[in-house]
This record gives structure tokens, sequence and C-alpha cells, in this order.
């Protein structure tokens, strides 16, 4: 801060230069921002002292598009939103549209879910780490990262057919069951990614570099996240340890075990380590599922058309990014009156601002990493 | 003569008494969802729960109906309050039905860390009406109410940045509303320039 001494010389030097206050427009087409995302920067120096996110460029009206489909028909929809973790998604909505009847999921189909659910966690997580590492000018990261999440696409496509949008889930349980050898590759995967992560904790975590960039950078309180609405990794890193998997367990989660990572200090040093430590509770995860997989059919006997009875819900689960949810209402026909997504990065985005106002200008890139956002489901 | 006198002293002695005292049992047990919070709202703000409802008894579900000018206070008296806590605004949005009397809809949902539950809050205005912002009691609401106005065209009094956000600034209209067409053009009607011929 500036002493009151300093006053009277800096506004002598603020007449003689005409210094004033720098806006320079970061993005849409800035390949840090991932995605289109673009930021309006007030500067003073190198301080940032104001923001503003222009968003909407990937609007598409999903939300008005799935109040005119039926309940099957928007399940592909939800795949576009958060691509890059898409059977995530299918899980909320389908398991949102469950809740309005008392069908009995299967339980193999409850653990495939859980399972395809934490791959799509690593494939999200490991993105991120990639493009993170990436923004902060770490090369080697992101072609380590981008090496196994290939494995992890070629696993979708081997149980469901895509790559990116995969279509994973039906209502009442999967399509048809998974096959035999996506059991072994997935298997393959888990023996082999654990050293994997351990790896690129040899390339960052001790790093110089890595912790002069991430540490006492974007510090944000607990209480603050609570306040902004932040979810997922992020109010995990500020040392709140909720999870909705545990809090709210769907799926086949309760009966599984794993730890729900958090953070001290809220920096972005923080939400790395949650991050890297959730994509090892995943892989425990995925290893549980392989061992208690039961058998049985992958699918319960639903109506040939779906038709909730009148009333409202709001289900919600954890995606890699946080509290991804659906408001439902329905008027007793197949098509939803109404449709929300609840989604993360668009509320994470919105406490952008509180985490860059007062820090440096190079640091906005770190901390837009350090959200982990995707502009497909922050702009629907 | 026997059995028939037993019959009746069991009908009039014990029976019927025990099955009245077990339907009171049971109508105690089976409190109405979120009976307990509206008991937190209540003892603050008398009368200000409109309507109780939730979807199968589901205490995730738990829905109250606010009036307009109360939404603010009650917010933070459930922020604060020890038996609710809600400090995470989970979701803030909106619905519309045309052929209501008050036709719009806004919705929170709620949720308490400590005690890990919902509540949704609804407020129901008439068209054209502004509701007060709860900016003030999460900080999350300011992008959610941006997002509702752009979609909806409900204004928020006292908002510090109400502007589009989805949509470009000059949109015009409000996309989720059910007056608003899926297909076609909706008003954003191109007349294509006419060509100028030999002679114009």
């Amino acid at each position: 801060m500036v002493g009151v001494a300093n006053v009277s010389r800096i506004d002598q030097q603020s007449t003689l230069h005409g210094t004033e206050e720098l806006v320079i427009n970061m993005g849409p087409q800035h390949p840090s921002t991932h995605g289109v995302l673009r930021v309006i920067l007030k500067l003073d120096g190198e301080t940032v002292n104001d923001l503003d996110c222009d968003i909407g460029y990937l609007h598409r009206g999903t939300e008005k598009i799935g109040e005119n489909i039926n309940y099957t028909m928007f399940i592909p929809y939800t795949d576009r939103l958060d691509y890059i973790a898409a059977p995530s998604n299918n899980l909320a909505w389908v398991t949102a549209v469950e809740k309005f009847f008392d069908w009995e999921i299967p339980m193999r189909a409850q653990y495939i879910r859980s399972m395809v659910g934490e791959l799509s966690r690593i494939a999200s997580h490991l993105l991120w780490l990639a493009t993170h590492a990436l923004d902060i000018g770490a090369m080697t990261v992101f072609l380590w990262c981008f090496r196994e999440r290939e494995m992890v696409l070629d696993l979708f496509e081997t149980a469901f057919g895509g790559r990116l949008t995969v279509n994973a889930f039906r209502l009442g349980g999967l399509h048809e069951d998974v096959p035999e050898k996506f059991l072994q590759l997935t298997q393959e995967f888990v023996d082999i990614f654990p050293s994997r992560v351990d790896d690129y904790e040899t390339l960052l975590t001790n790093n110089r570099i890595w912790l002069q960039r991430t540490r006492d950078v974007g510090i944000i309180s607990a209480e603050d996240a609570m306040d902004l609405g932040l979810t997922g990794p992020i109010i995990r890193g500020s040392g709140v340890k909720w999870d909705l998997r545990r809090a709210k367990p769907y799926a086949a989660y309760p009966y599984l075990d794993f730890v729900v990572p958090i953070g001290e200090n809220g920096d972005i040093y923080d939400r790395y380590l949650v991050r890297i430590e959730e994509l090892r509770q995943s892989t425990y995860i995925i290893q549980q599922c392989l061992e208690q997989l039961p058998g049985g059919p992958a699918s319960c006997k639903t109506p040939r058309t779906i038709k909730p009875p009148e009333g409202e819900i709001y289900h919600s689960i954890e995606n890699p990014k946080g509290e991804f949810g659906f408001y439902i209402v329905s008027d007793g026909t197949t098509t939803p009156y109404r449709v929300r997504i609840r989604p993360p990065s668009f509320i994470n985005l919105g406490g952008l601002k509180k985490l860059c106002v007062g820090q440096l200008v190079a640091d906005v890139v770190a901390i837009i990493g350090s959200i982990d956002i995707v502009l497909g489901e922050c702009d629907r | 003569m026997s059995d028939e006198a037993v019959e009746n002293s069991e009908e009039t002695n014990g029976a019927p008494d025990s099955e009245e005292s077990a339907d009171e049992v049971a109508e105690a047990v089976k409190t109405p969802p979120g009976e307990d919070l509206k008991e937190v709202v209540e003892s603050a703000f008398p009368g200000a729960v409109l309507e109780q409802s939730a979807y199968e008894d589901d205490e995730d579900e738990a829905t109250f109906v606010l009036d307009v000018d109360s939404i603010v206070a009650v917010s933070t008296h459930l922020r604060d309050h020890g038996d609710s806590l809600f400090k995470l605004l989970t979701d803030l949005t909106a619905a519309h039905y045309p052929e209501a009397e008050n036709p719009l809809e806004v919705l929170y949902h709620l949720y308490s860390f400590e005690h890990n539950r919902r509540l949704r809050l609804k407020v129901r205005i008439k068209e054209g009406q502004s509701m007060p912002t709860v900016s003030g009691v999460w900080s999350s609401a300011d992008w959610m109410e941006r997002e509702v106005y752009d979609l909806f065209g409900i204004e928020f009094e006292d908002h510090p940045d109400l502007r589009r956000i989805l949509l470009p600034d000059n949109w015009g209209s409000h996309p989720m509303r059910k007056d608003y067409p899926l297909e076609g053009r909706g008003e954003r009607i191109y007349t294509k320039p006419k060509r100028k011929e030999i002679g114009d």
C-alpha cells in the first residue's frame, strides 16, 4: 500500500506523465481462457483493479430445447454442456429424472455408472492439469496428461462407441451392458494410472517455478467461497469438507470407500493438490467398482414413454467442476415443463472478480486455470 | 354369548381407543417436510410462509412460497439462524406460467452445510413487477439474477450491475418465456435488402 507521505509524490507523477487506468481485453480467442471467455481487465500498472467477464458466446438455449423434447431425447444434449466430462452430465440428468419414479435401478448399472463417472472425472482433471500447467509454462505435463486422457477416451469408445459425447446412460440403467473388453482395459488403466499421477507430481509439486506461481495466489477463504456459491474442488481447496458423493449419495457411492481431500489455504496450489488427490481417489473407486461389480441385468424395465407425475424436483451430483444439478418441473406430459441446469462453471466463474482483484495481471491466467471452467456448460 | 360379550368388550373398551391413539402417534411422527424450518421462519416473521409443499414428502424438496416483500428478510434470517444456516445459494432461477394469476415465479434453492439439507423458496410476481435483489445476502446471486433478467425479463431492484449476461445487449426480448418461439427467428426478423435494379 502507498503510505501517506508518498501521496503527493504520486500525484505529481500522475500529472507529469498522465498515468491512468489501462483497460485491456483478454480473449475471447486467447488460448488461456479455455474457450470463448472474454475478460476485460482494468489495470493499474500490473495490478488488477477491476474486471468484467463477457460470456455467452456459446449460448445455445439448451434449457429451452429441453422444454420442448422428451426426457430421453435430452440425454445427448447434456453431453454438450460439460463436454470434457460428458458421462457425468448424463448421470446428473438420468438420476434427476429417476427421482420422479420408484424404479429399482439394478446394482450392476449403478456400479458401472459410478465407474464411468469417475473415469470422466479423471478425463476432466487430466485436461485441467494439462492446460493449467501449459498456461503457467510447463509443456511436458501437457503431453503426459493427454497420453492418459487418450486412454480414458479409448475406454469410452470401447463401452459406448463415442469418445467425447458418449450418450452413456439411459433412464433406468444403461442402454446395453458393457463389453467384457471394457472391464479388462479399465483394469489395465487402473493398474498403470497411479504411477502416472506420481510422474506428474515429480514435475510439479516441488517445482520451484510452480510453487512461486501458485502459492499464496488467488486465495479465497471458506466463508467467501460459500458466499460466492463456489463448489467442487475450489471450496474443498479452501478447507470445506463437502462432497455431494458423500453428502447426498447417488449411484453406487453409498457402498464405495474414498477420502474427500481438502486444502488449507485456499490458494491455487491447494486446489491443485486437491485435484491431484481426487485423481488417486477416483482410481481407487474404479478399482473397488471392478472388484465389487455384481452380475445381473444392466437396466430395469421402463415404460416406453416416460411420463413423470406432476411435480418439481431438484437433483444434483458432484461433477468434476462442482455441483451440477437439474431442476425439473413436470406437468404430467412426456416433455418437461421447465428444465433448469445448475451450472458449476457459470457460478464458479462469478467468483473470478473476487479472486483476481488486487492480484497481478500474469496471475489472472493462473487463476482462471485453477477455477477449471468449461464454457459449453457456462453458457449453455 | 360369552364370545359376543368378549368381542363387545374389546370393541368398547380397548380397540377403538388404541386405534385412535395410534393414528395420533402416526400424525405426530409424520410432519410435513420442512416443518421445523417453517417454525424458524415463523418465529421471526409470523405468516411469512404462504404455502408449504414437498414432492412426495421428500425432505430435500421442501418448498416455501413467500411474499415479494419478505424475501430478503427471510433469506437473511435463514442464512444466519442456527437451526437453518443456509449459507450456500445453490441456484436462483425462474419459471414462466402464462395462465397463472402471477405468471412469473422466482426460485431460490438453498443448501446448508451444517445440517446437510436443502430448501426451495418461491416468490410469485405479476408481469412487469420487479423483485428485490438478494445479492446482498449471497454474493453468488449477482450473476444468477443477471441471467434471470436476461432470459425472463424480471428486473431486480438495487442490483449492483443489472445487465444482460448471456445474450447480446441489444437482443430486445427474453427467450425463456413460454411465448418466445422455439424455432424461427422470433422478433429478429431479417429483411433482405432489396436489390437495386437498373433504372432505380
